[in-house]
């Protein structure tokens, strides 16, 4: 089901847009001792985010984003370490580094199709692995790229030990992200790539350079998961090989398909109850918290179409047409 | 036929799969506005000549010109730009979405905003009024906020033809618009053929000799992949070597 609003009664109030930021907000003020947590869920968020326009809207089939995420986050490691603390920038020159790569990888593998494609995302991750390992001198190989220290942002914010700092910054980085990607996929180009997913031989016969745009929609979503891996990078201050690795890449498409595609805030959604659902279930039991993420993702899958995303917006249509007859159009 | 140059001419054009020539040496011309049915039985090669014209097949020798560039070389989309649009024997829609938004990203794409990644708001609401106007001219006006995977077989059809008008195309190739429609609902497809701009070139592609008839002002036959012969629709009818390779089939 495209999720693209069809008509203007289907929008969320404005209320409904503000609910995840007011949220933040809130867990901002009252979660002390917890904000590392939400610095990790809100990371996640973008990075899921960056997924949902890759896979979701434009129906990339692709099982190596880490392959930004990692580049991204050594990116922004070795700009700290080399060039200049400023986080800033160093966010800036990671997005830019992959979204290069994003671009680059992406014209030479998106003119294939299904299983093919699925084989050289992976491919790309995993030679990504290969070389940040063997390039110890640079990267630090298995022991990680250690000593990244960034600067305060816009040369105030000075990173915190409790992660207060850290928060704010991911949440307005993730906040600007956002906005972007609400406009993308509601502007004519991202309109042709959900048409390129449905079909990409109509969009063929209507003049769509199919191959050109995938390129470009997979760059764009590259250099959102790479700002999601700088992000890490600065706010943990370790980069280790495991970025790359396909778990990284198998986690982010868990969280989009249980938070719901094509939704932009599925990957609130999905990206948030997994943290919280690895935190709570793995402080209980560190070896089997993933059996709860397993049935979870069964259920959604088998039983909700759209994710838990798509039963909340089930939910909300329900309760306006019960709770106010007379607000119906 | 109408004077001046012809719009799309083709010359020499074939296409072999392997040792099986499906395309031989086919030549021909297209003027502006011209109503143009191309007919032949199963496995003649209509739809491979549809293939090649558009470039989703690249031929293996030939001209095609479309308003005196040569286009044989060309991707698909520039052929589309050009003014070469398309329908398909088997509905090629977006299923998912509704009847208005699949003709106005078709006109947000011959506007060229489909590389606008940013600004989402009054150039969509001008394609989806744009797109509204095509519906009505096809007679599916009613359907635009239905989605495509909900509507009758018919009115997917249309929709196909209203998609391709909205190119505003030079020359219009129509796959076999009437595949698959129950004659209850083929009236529909006559209108919405009679109702096509004057100033459009048309190659009608059909097996519905009642409509081929009734639509072309020339026939063309194509047979093994070769045109048989070429003239007006009364001329093609009494043609002896059509009907024993093609209309006799359904007369005996």
């Amino acid at each position: 089901m495209s999720a693209i609003p069809q008509s203007k009664s289907d929008e969320p109030s404005a209320l409904w847009h503000a609910l995840p930021w007011l949220l933040a907000l809130a867990f901002f003020f009252l979660a002390d001792g917890y904000h590392s947590l939400g610095v990790n869920i809100l990371i996640m968020i973008l990075f899921t985010l960056s997924l949902d326009l890759a896979l979701g809207y434009a129906g990339i089939i692709t099982l190596g984003h880490a392959a930004f995420f990692g580049f991204g986050a050594y990116a922004a490691g070795l700009f700290n370490l080399h060039v200049s603390a400023d986080p800033l920038l160093g966010l800036a020159a990671a997005t830019l580094a992959a979204a290069a790569l994003g671009l680059v990888t992406g014209a030479l593998i998106l003119h294939t199709r299904g299983e093919t494609l699925l084989m050289l995302t992976l491919a790309i991750a995993a030679i990504l692995h290969e070389a940040a390992n063997h390039m110890r001198d640079l990267t630090g190989g298995d022991d990680g790229l250690a000593g990244i220290r960034p600067g305060a942002v816009f040369g105030l914010f000075r990173f915190d030990l409790w992660g207060k700092t850290s928060f704010l910054y991911c949440l307005g980085v993730l906040f600007v992200w956002f906005l972007i990607s609400w406009r993308v996929v509601r502007s004519p180009f991202g309109r042709s790539l959900d048409g390129v997913r449905q079909n990409a031989k109509r969009m063929r016969a209507i003049g769509t350079p199919v191959w050109l745009r995938l390129v470009a929609m997979y760059a764009l979503s590259a250099a959102m998961a790479g700002t999601a891996g700088a992000l890490s990078a600065q706010t943990t201050r370790l980069v280790g090989l495991s970025v790359f690795e396909l778990l990284t890449s198998g986690i982010v498409a868990v969280m989009l398909v249980l938070g719901g595609e094509r939704r932009l805030y599925g990957a609130f959604v999905g990206a948030t109850i997994y943290v919280l659902v690895q935190d709570v279930a793995g402080a209980i039991n560190p070896f089997y918290w993933m059996f709860v993420i397993g049935i979870l993702l069964v259920a959604i899958v088998l039983f909700f179409d759209g994710g838990l995303m798509g039963v909340i917006e089930t939910a909300r249509r329900k309760l306006r047409r019960g709770g106010a007859p007379g607000a119906a159009p | 036929m109408s004077g001046g140059a012809p719009i799309l001419s083709v010359r020499g054009l074939a296409k072999n799969f392997g040792a099986l020539a499906v395309t031989r040496n086919v030549d021909l011309d297209v003027a502006k506005g011209a109503r143009i049915g191309l007919i032949g039985p199963n496995g003649a090669g209509k739809t491979t000549l549809v293939n090649l014209l558009t470039g989703m097949l690249s031929s293996d020798a030939g001209e095609i010109t479309l308003e005196g560039a040569r286009i044989e070389r060309m991707s698909p989309e520039k052929r589309v730009h050009r003014g070469l649009a398309r329908t398909h024997q088997i509905n090629t829609l977006l299923m998912e979405a509704n009847a208005r938004d699949n003709v106005a990203v078709a006109v947000a794409e011959r506007e060229k905003y489909a590389w606008r990644l940013l600004r989402y708001g009054p150039q969509w609401r001008a394609c989806l009024d744009e797109a509204q106007g095509y519906l009505e001219e096809t007679g599916i006006g009613h359907a635009g906020d239905r989605r495509v995977s909900l509507l009758p077989y018919g009115e997917q059809r249309l929709l196909e033809i209203a998609i391709a008008l909205s190119l505003k195309p030079r020359v219009m190739l129509l796959d076999e618009p009437g595949a698959g429609i129950p004659s209850s609902e083929a009236h529909l497809i006559h209108d919405a053929l009679g109702r096509l701009p004057a100033d459009i070139a048309i190659l009608l592609i059909e097996h519905d000799m009642d409509l081929v008839f009734k639509f072309a002002k020339e026939i063309v036959v194509l047979v093994l992949g070769a045109v048989l012969t070429r003239g007006p629709p009364a001329q093609i009818a009494a043609d002896p070597r059509v009907r024993s390779v093609y209309l006799g089939r359904s007369v005996a």
